[in-house]
């Protein structure tokens, strides 16, 4: 399989050997490179998901979805990103500026930073450090401070509640996510994610850990839904309580912000749930079947991945459009009376499971 | 210039003179209608992303439920996104009689829309007080309380003149400027000049 | 009935007794309250169907139709006072729970004060409104009253007028909310309440500690405009009260003004009504299932209601020419001959109709998510049903076998076979499941009328001028909604003295504060969208 990160060595040799820039500059240069790499790919995956989840949710209830703007509607999120970059955002009296200011900042940077530690492809990964899953986790939970500051400091009873809501939510949620991310670093045996994703060559964790890596994944998808915010888990900004939960009073890019981490949050947690049980950038391998791996390896490595990403955010999007949403109370017993429970027993199965090597 | 939106024949706008004079009209005054490609480009993503409020009070409201399911399917267009907060929210559909006690909630609504905001008042009681006109308790057409964009007549309008209407809106937009000012925002400002809310209370 | 007449006059020989439509007793004011109190106790007319303000120009009062909830029998009870500067009446909040909101609209419009009404706030309208619209010395100039943009004052107290030991009657300041409280406004404009309805909401955590219902932000005054119209002119307004049940109140109206001028109306108008409002009652079930399904997050169960409610549109739309205000009933008959295809276009609905139905319970009836957030929530005991004077899908969970339809039927309801569906839970689940229910029976009652629709004339001979004797009639059909009644008083004219809706849910809005207390902020949403209800028919 082709390994990606020719490019990347040779924008490097070409920065230090052939221009002759000194060592910062050509890592100066490198990082801005890689910054505006991000970014763009952020924001084509925001718009591609608030196309994507229109069109699925359209088709699920009989619709068309959108096909007007551009061909079969495909630049529809385009017309409303301009829209919406454009668009007024109000100074609100009587909230606390700074605060008010920093919340959509601070949420789009926790799904930005998780972006750097995602593997993308066969080298080509932002930084690859030996607590990668561990930055992650850090990392993508800084998001709920936002939210927190967002409904607190718009000084709006809906807002505050919506927030309140959403802390206890995503606290709760965090847990039973770390405890699923746990028992699959004790199968791989290190945090790393590249040497993840390169033990996942002859099999992905999944096949591997068959039982508990099951449940862990059943559970992860569950918690992720519940972390997202999103259906049937979207209490924080349930429409028909809170109008619009902790961003009521957000207008213009400001709540475009909070729009698009929500679609990236989804992207993670489906970018996550790929690397940790279905191999990463890996192509589908079958010990002996040579032929079949040839092939699959034919198939470019970041294709993989976001074919897998998007695979999982599908059935995240199903969830959301045909399940009714749970009330605070249920939420949060479910979550301490039986997930995080059952992560601490499927985390003491994984572990007899790799003692007893009963693993593939 | 053809202000249309796709799928549409220029021909088959049943108001083209009115589209017409307005565009004369701003020319007259000196305004340079020809826009910039860059405000074509804002205008291209403005007049095909038009996000409704969720505001209905009576039976032209449910006619508004009907325009997103799946036979008239507002969707198509780009329209679905309701926004429950006004913030976010592009135009308002004023779906239904607005009364006295109503008013001041509409015209509040009003003005948490963010700019640019466009009204369409749907149906007769929007527009006139319509059936309800002699009441003691209706506000005579919500242009006596904001500044309305487009009429949508019927009682309630059917969806595919609701589609009608947001269509219409969507081609006003198409004549806006961005830089420079935007032309329609002098009337709105006059607008809201001529009707002062008597004491600001909040 | 000669038995209450007895039993009353001996007890109280200051009323006197009329047989009417139903047997009339006046009462004097003072000993009102007592008289309730003996119907009430003694001879069990607990439910409170009707209380409507009157303007009988010398004097203002009160028309109470009472309802016996077992034997479904009725009488009407008139009290008045002679005082216009400062009616007071004693109120009967405390034997009918019902009568705590009626008085208050009665209060509004005719200014009439209650001595006992826990809460004598204007209801409807603005709390600096100028004079009561209802009365018919009220001044019309808009200038008294001119659309004000500016927010009226919210007001955490209210008065209630209390009368000592020797009959002295003095005005008392209650509180409704401390300054403690955490109260969120939901509403008017807010997804969750269907319409534009307010609701102040105290709460202490997620959990509702009490709520304070604000009305009127639909108010539009339509029995009054009744007052200067001709009887034909009136019928297309109850088709925008609940517009989910326009053809079912038109229907109403017209038996109304029917029942007064003695006109027989031939049989195959009454089979079409009876067809058509069946029609109606599907629709109106579809939708409140569906919007309370989005209201819950299922957003999918939306637009799968819709899409057989197109269906029913289509049919609807082809014999009388639109979707929604159908302007279809007149008085004697029905406006236009039905569709040519009509009675195969119902029999394809009938051949869908199950089927959609098994899939609605499929997605949204079946999930545990969806059991989880109806079961117990929102319960209603039969008692309370009857004292809030809740009819209806919503009554009928509680137990209450109370069907208009049944109890005191018409058009061709006598000629079909149908079940009166009740459940005994009274929670949210039940009223939901009693709507799924009744749209099998209404397809019931649909499939035994569509093959026997008489030949003969839609439309009874009428006379070209309209003019009702003197009196008055009351009427009930059965809404989608509950008991959808109309008073009309006439005094020999062309259009009524007073028309007065008796919607089923202004009822519906009145026990939402009994319903939610102690339950979640999110119990609200399930609460308000099992019970229904509809804000313009609330507010009218």
């Amino acid at each position: 399989m082709q390994d990606l990160s020719f490019i990347t060595g040779w924008i490097d040799s070409f920065l230090s050997t052939t221009c002759g820039l000194a060592p910062w500059l050509t890592i100066t240069i490198e990082c801005v490179l890689i910054g505006l790499g991000l970014l763009l790919m952020y924001a084509l995956l925001a718009l591609f998901y608030i196309y994507f989840e229109r069109k699925v949710c359209a088709a699920f209830q009989c619709r068309l979805g959108p096909d007007r703007v551009g061909p079969k509607g495909l630049l529809q999120s385009f017309a409303d990103m301009f829209k919406m970059l454009i668009k007024e955002i109000i100074p609100l009296n009587r909230v606390d500026k700074f605060l008010f200011g920093l919340a959509p900042f601070l949420v789009i940077l926790a799904s930005m930073l998780s972006f750097a530690v995602l593997p993308w492809g066969n080298g080509l990964q932002v930084i690859d450090f030996n607590i990668g899953i561990f930055f992650l986790l850090a990392t993508s939970s800084i998001g709920v401070l936002g939210i927190l500051l967002a409904g607190w400091s718009s000084n709006n009873k809906y807002t505050l509640i919506g927030a309140l809501r959403s802390g206890a939510q995503m606290v709760s949620y965090e847990i039973s996510i770390s405890l699923c991310v746990i028992t699959m670093v004790c199968l791989a045996g290190t945090m790393s994610v590249s040497e993840i994703v390169a033990q996942q060559a002859n099999g992905w964790f999944i096949f591997k850990g068959h039982i508990p890596a099951i449940i862990a994944f059943l559970v992860y998808i569950v918690a992720g839904t519940a972390e997202t915010n999103r259906g049937p888990f979207d209490l924080p900004e349930a429409e028909s309580e809170l109008t619009a939960g902790y961003h009521t009073e957000y207008s213009g890019m400001h709540f475009g912000f909070f729009y698009l981490a929500e679609y990236l949050n989804l992207f993670i947690i489906g970018g996550v749930a790929a690397l940790l049980f279905f191999g990463g950038w890996m192509p589908l391998h079958i010990a002996g079947w040579d032929g079949f791996n040839t092939v699959m390896d034919y198939i470019p490595s970041i294709v993989w991945f976001l074919a897998k990403a998007v695979a999982i955010t599908f059935i995240m999007i199903w969830f959301k459009w045909t399940f009714p949403r749970l009330r605070i109370d249920q939420l949060l017993s479910f979550e301490w009376k039986y997930l995080m429970p059952l992560c601490l027993v499927n985390l003491v199965l994984m572990v007899i499971v790799i003692t007893t090597g009963f693993h593939f | 210039m053809e202000i249309t939106t796709k799928s549409m024949p220029y021909e088959a706008w049943k108001d083209n003179e009115y589209i017409e004079s307005m565009i004369a009209e701003l020319k007259a005054n000196g305004t340079n209608v020809i826009v910039g490609s860059l405000d074509k480009l804002i205008n291209w993503g403005r007049s095909n992303s038009l996000w409704p409020l969720t505001f209905a009070t009576s039976c032209c409201g449910i006619e508004f439920i009907s325009l997103g399911a799946a036979r008239y399917d507002m969707a198509r267009f780009g329209w679905e996104v309701a926004r429950s907060s006004p913030r976010q929210a592009d135009f308002m559909m004023v779906a239904g009689t607005i009364v006295h006690r109503m008013a001041p909630v509409v015209r509040r609504l009003y003005d948490q829309l963010a700019e640019p905001k466009y009204v369409i008042a749907t149906g007769s009681c929007a527009i006139s007080g319509g059936p309800f006109k002699n009441s003691y308790h209706v506000v005579k057409g919500v242009g006596e309380i904001i500044p309305v964009d487009v009429y949508c007549p019927g009682c309630p309008p059917r969806p595919e003149a609701m589609i009608y209407a947001i269509m219409q809106l969507s081609r006003k937009v198409k004549v806006e400027k961005f830089f420079g000012g935007v032309n329609r925002k002098e009337n709105q400002k006059e607008f809201l000049k001529n009707h002062p809310i008597e004491s600001m209370t909040d | 009935m000669a038995n209450i007449q007895e039993i009353v006059g001996k007890q109280f020989p200051e009323v006197t007794f009329a047989q009417g439509e139903t047997l009339e007793l006046t009462v004097p004011d003072a000993s009102w309250h007592a008289l309730a109190a003996k119907l009430h106790k003694e001879f069990g007319f607990d439910n409170l169907r009707a209380l409507i303000g009157m303007d009988w120009g010398e004097e203002l009062g009160i028309v109470c139709y009472l309802v016996n909830s077992r034997t479904y029998e009725m009488i009407r009870v008139k009290v008045s006072t002679a005082n216009r500067e400062e009616p007071f009446l004693h109120s009967i909040t405390d034997l009918y729970a019902v009568a705590g909101i009626y008085e208050r609209e009665v209060y509004d419009f005719y200014g009439i004060k209650f001595i006992g009404n826990p809460d004598m706030r204007r209801l409807f309208l603005r709390n600096d409104w100028v004079g009561f619209p209802f009365r018919k010395d009220y001044d019309t100039n808009p200038e008294v009253n001119p659309v004000r943009l500016d927010h009226e004052e919210t007001e955490d107290t209210t008065v209630t007028y209390v009368e000592d030991a020797d009959g002295k009657i003095h005005a008392e300041e209650r509180v409704i909310f401390k300054p403690e409280d955490f109260v969120v406004n939901i509403g008017p404009q807010h997804p969750a309440t269907h319409g534009v309805l307010r609701l102040r909401t105290a709460v202490e955590g997620e959990e509702i500690k009490k709520i304070d219902l604000y009305l009127g932000y639909i108010h539009r005054g339509i029995e009054k405009l009744c007052e200067g119209l001709t009887y034909p002119q009136t019928i297309h307004f109850v088709d925008r009260l609940d517009y989910l049940g326009a053809l079912i109140n038109s229907h109403c109206v017209c038996m109304c003004v029917e029942k007064a001028m003695g006109i027989e109306v031939p049989p195959r108008a009454k089979v079409i009504r009876v067809i058509m409002d069946e029609l109606m009652r599907i629709n109106s079930h579809l939708l409140a299932a569906g919007t309370f399904c989005m209201d819950l997050g299922a957003t999918t169960m939306l637009f799968y209601a819709l899409r057989e409610r197109e269906t029913i549109l289509n049919i609807l739309e082809r014999t009388t020419g639109a979707r929604m205000t159908f302007n279809y009933n007149v008085i004697g008959g029905v406006r236009q001959e039905l569709d040519e295809n009509f009675v195969t276009d119902v029999k394809a609905l009938l051949e869908i109709m199950p089927k959609a139905i098994k899939e609605y319970n499929k997605i949204f009836t079946g999930n545990v998510i969806a059991n989880n957030r109806m079961n117990g929530v929102g319960v209603l005991s039969e008692d309370d049903a009857v004292d809030y004077n809740i009819t209806g899908p919503s009554g009928r969970a509680t137990g209450w076998n109370y069907d208009v339809r049944r109890a005191h039927p018409y058009g061709a309801y006598p000629e079909v076979d149908f079940e009166v569906i009740t459940r005994t839970e009274g929670d949210s689940m039940a009223r939901f499941k009693a709507r799924m229910s009744e749209m099998e029976q209404s397809c019931k009652i649909i499939a035994q009328l569509i093959d026997k629709i008489p030949e003969g004339e839609i439309c009874a001979k009428v006379p070209k001028i309209i003019k009702l004797p003197e009196g008055h009639w009351f009427q009930e059909v059965e809404t989608g909604k509950g008991a959808f009644g109309c008073y009309i008083e006439s005094t020999g004219t062309t259009s009524p003295w007073r028309m007065k809706f008796n919607s089923p849910c202004f009822c519906l809005a009145g026990v939402i504060d009994h319903l939610t207390r102690g339950q979640k902020i999110a119990d609200l949403i399930t609460i308000g969208g099992t019970l229904d209800y509809i804000v313009p028919d609330i507010d009218r």
